[in-house]
């Protein structure tokens, strides 16, 4: 055999001079966007900038609130399940309810495409109506732009929210400790592929539906019978993957999770072993991740196997005093492997 | 799920991983070949349940890997043309090229798609009768038929705006070229069940006799790849070497003869060039002569685009099983999966990205990661 030598390995690459979709996917190409690009620019004064939502504290004696914002931008804007109004309510309402806030305002910016019929926009709007009242938020003000045909994916949806703190409630991604338990809501990675099954047209037996939920009612139950915990979060871009990386690196522990553990709907599981995906990485839209000491985990799993929208929900893994900032998982077959952030989109697998 | 989980079951797994320890006598090199095989070895952390001494190494398995750099280049000169549509499976949108990634090339507004098939290309072709449309058609025999197939449907459908653009390679004549090497030093091969399921086994008895090296046909659940090990094992320490099929629940001995006739009326073998690897004669497919109007190549007269390589990568030494991912001083620091240096570290598939995906971290964290050459 002719050996070659290997190549002028074309050397890439986080130096792109251009957006990519990969910076929007919540990995590693988001994170340095938002590390390198944002922070340095607006300063980054708030300690709490790189938590979901803002702690602000209105002068003294004025009490705190949590301030937070999201765009979205979903292709297609209806899926089983939901659509992008539903998903704009939740997905701002979620932020401040893992923050251990009370969702009380939203303001709602729309960018609209020339020619979206306006049937398709009243039917978001009766969504977002719908979702709201689900959360007992009240939308309060709001902004309308068009842009031309073919400038826009038909609307766009900026939610802007406003919760406030009970007295004494502190959650924070850097709160974990070792011997602290990790609990997952439910099942993971079902909004992510309800929304590919449909974009690629790829059809199964069962419909897969979107979890896209309002959390804020789970949320409060989950704190007010267990006000030990330490830290929550919604498992949306990036997935469960994500979240669990961000509070290794955030608490400067190590995390440990139990393949066999993690709650996975069976259609889903067939989907992503088709598609070549592993629902870690799948975005949610109605699940959060909770964080417990040890003493409180099953009283607080019975707590929310109660709730409506916590029937499947699994003590999945345990904060370590391992190496701090990263993720193992044991695997189904007692092997062990890390679970990184992925570099940007993840990529089905060719074969 | 029936027919998987009982591939993925622990108990299963730990008397099989008994058995291999009880069979190994003495440490064996058995390389897996298909780049599917190491992302479950390592997604799974098998390496890490066998005994010392049982090293597996990586073979050239990954089509993303072995795509030459001038078909990513070429690749790159056609989906910078106007007019074009260029569809992908969505690893290769990652390879770097000598400019730059399609990535890179679609954010500068080039129509760059990723299709889970590429029939649904050839949709897309139907759909925009304006616009040519062309499929990287990269893999082994394992997609080579889907993609035959999209030739043959565009054809049948008499479109004009279709195009492949073809680096299919073989697996046998590539585990010839690894054995045939002065410094090869595999013992044995987990032979590629999906590449089998559509040729069957039969073309591998050749290089079973001529190099007295067992080859186990395996599967790709964890408990196909530890079943395969054990198989591997057993011939050596037995002194055979045969071609065994452990995975009949896929691989008939002829394979699957539809897909075969389809592949002979759409392809012929010709020489391939391999990255990392270099030429290996008669190692990969292109249309033949009654398909040429539907080769990408032919139609953009991209052809002509050569790229040298330099040395700074050992992509080629890993993908032949003579180094690690991990024996590469660029891995983990230059060279990572948001910045790969070369092909191994871009697809999922790819010996150095499964690495970092899974393993890079074990040993700090007191988990034995395989033993080091």
């Amino acid at each position: 055999m002719t050996i070659k030598g290997f190549g002028d390995c074309p050397v890439p690459r986080t130096d792109y001079d251009r957006i990519l979709l990969g910076h929007g996917s919540g990995g590693r190409l988001t994170a340095d966007l938002i590390g390198k690009l944002f922070l340095p620019a607006f300063g980054g004064a708030n300690a709490t900038a790189l938590e979901d939502s803002a702690t602000l504290t209105l002068g003294e004696g004025g009490g705190r609130i949590a301030f937070t914002t999201d765009s979205f931008v979903v292709r297609p804007v209806f899926f089983p399940g939901g659509d992008i109004g539903r998903l704009a309510v939740c997905g701002t309402v979620n932020d401040l309810a893992v923050a251990g806030a009370t969702p009380r305002f939203l303001a709602a910016a729309f960018i609209l495409e020339e020619g979206l019929p306006l049937a398709d926009l009243r039917k978001i709007a009766a969504s977002m109506r719908a979702a709201c009242d689900e959360a007992g938020v009240e939308l309060v003000t709001g902004d309308t732009k068009v842009v031309d045909r073919g400038k826009g994916d038909q609307v766009f949806v900026t939610t802007t929210g406003v919760g406030v703190f009970p007295p004494g409630r502190s959650l924070s991604i850097r709160n974990a400790r070792p011997g602290d338990r990790i609990l997952v809501s439910g099942t993971i990675g079902d909004h992510g592929v309800a929304i590919l099954s449909v974009r690629e047209g790829i059809e199964f037996e069962t419909v897969l539906e979107s979890d896209v939920a309002p959390l804020a009612g789970l949320a409060d139950t989950m704190l007010t019978a267990c006000p030990s915990i330490r830290c929550m979060r919604d498992p949306t871009r990036g997935g469960l993957a994500g979240v669990l990386n961000e509070l290794a690196v955030a608490s400067k522990v190590g995390v440990r999770v139990t393949e066999s553990k993690l709650p996975v709907r069976a259609e889903v599981r067939a989907a992503c072993e088709m598609l070549g995906l592993d629902p870690v990485y799948v975005a949610n839209e109605g699940k959060l991740v909770a964080v417990v000491p040890a003493d409180d985990a099953e009283r607080l799993l019975a707590t929310v196997r109660k709730h409506p929208l916590g029937r499947n929900a699994a003590l999945i893994g345990t904060v370590t005093d391992g190496r701090a900032g990263f993720v193992t998982m044991e695997s189904l077959v007692g092997g062990e492997r890390v679970v990184p952030v992925l570099a940007g989109e993840q990529m089905p697998r060719i074969c | 799920m029936k027919f998987l989980d009982e591939y993925r079951d622990a108990d299963a797994a730990a008397a099989l991983v008994r058995a291999i320890g009880r069979a190994a006598t003495r440490p064996w090199t058995i390389m897996e070949v298909c780049g599917g095989q190491t992302h479950t070895i390592v997604r799974y952390g098998l390496d890490t349940l066998l005994p010392p001494g049982i090293e597996l190494v990586h073979g050239p398995g990954c089509p993303v890997c072995v795509t030459p750099l001038e078909m990513i280049d070429r690749a790159h000169a056609i989906a910078a043309k106007p007019g074009v549509t260029f569809c992908s499976f969505g690893d290769m949108l990652r390879v770097p090229g000598s400019t730059g990634d399609l990535l890179r090339l679609k954010s500068e507004g080039a129509d760059v798609r990723v299709v889970y098939s590429p029939l649904d290309a050839v949709n897309i072709a139907a759909a925009n009768p304006g616009r040519q449309v062309v499929f990287f058609a990269i893999g082994f025999e394992t997609t080579a038929p889907a993609n035959a197939m999209s030739a043959w449907m565009a054809k049948k459908r008499g479109l004009t705006n279709f195009s492949l653009l073809v680096s299919h390679v073989l697996v046998p004549p590539t585990i010839a070229a690894i054995l045939a090497a002065p410094d090869n030093r595999v013992q044995a091969f987990l032979g590629p069940g999906h590449v089998c399921a559509v040729v069957g086994c039969a073309e591998y008895e050749p290089l079973v006799e001529q190099y007295r090296v067992p080859i186990v046909v395996t599967g790709f659940e964890p408990i196909d790849l530890l079943d395969g090990v054990l198989g591997a094992i057993e011939q050596l320490e037995a002194g055979r070497a045969e071609v065994e099929n452990r995975y009949a629940r896929a691989v008939r001995p002829d394979g699957n003869l539809r897909s075969r006739q389809l592949l002979a009326d759409v392809f012929e073998v010709c020489d391939r060039k391999w990255r990392g690897v270099g030429l290996i004669p008669n190692s990969g497919w292109r249309l033949r002569d009654e398909y040429r109007a539907f080769d990408a190549e032919h139609r953009f007269t991209v052809g002509d685009i050569e790229t040298q390589e330099s040395e700074v990568c050992i992509s080629g030494e890993i993908l032949r099983g003579l180094k690690k991912p991990h024996h590469c001083p660029a891995f983990g620091t230059e060279c990572t999966p948001q910045t790969p240096l070369g092909a191994t570290m871009v697809s999922a598939e790819g010996a150095c990205a499964a690495y970092h995906a899974y393993g890079r971290h074990l040993e700090p964290l007191g988990i034995r990661v395989p033993a080091r050459a």
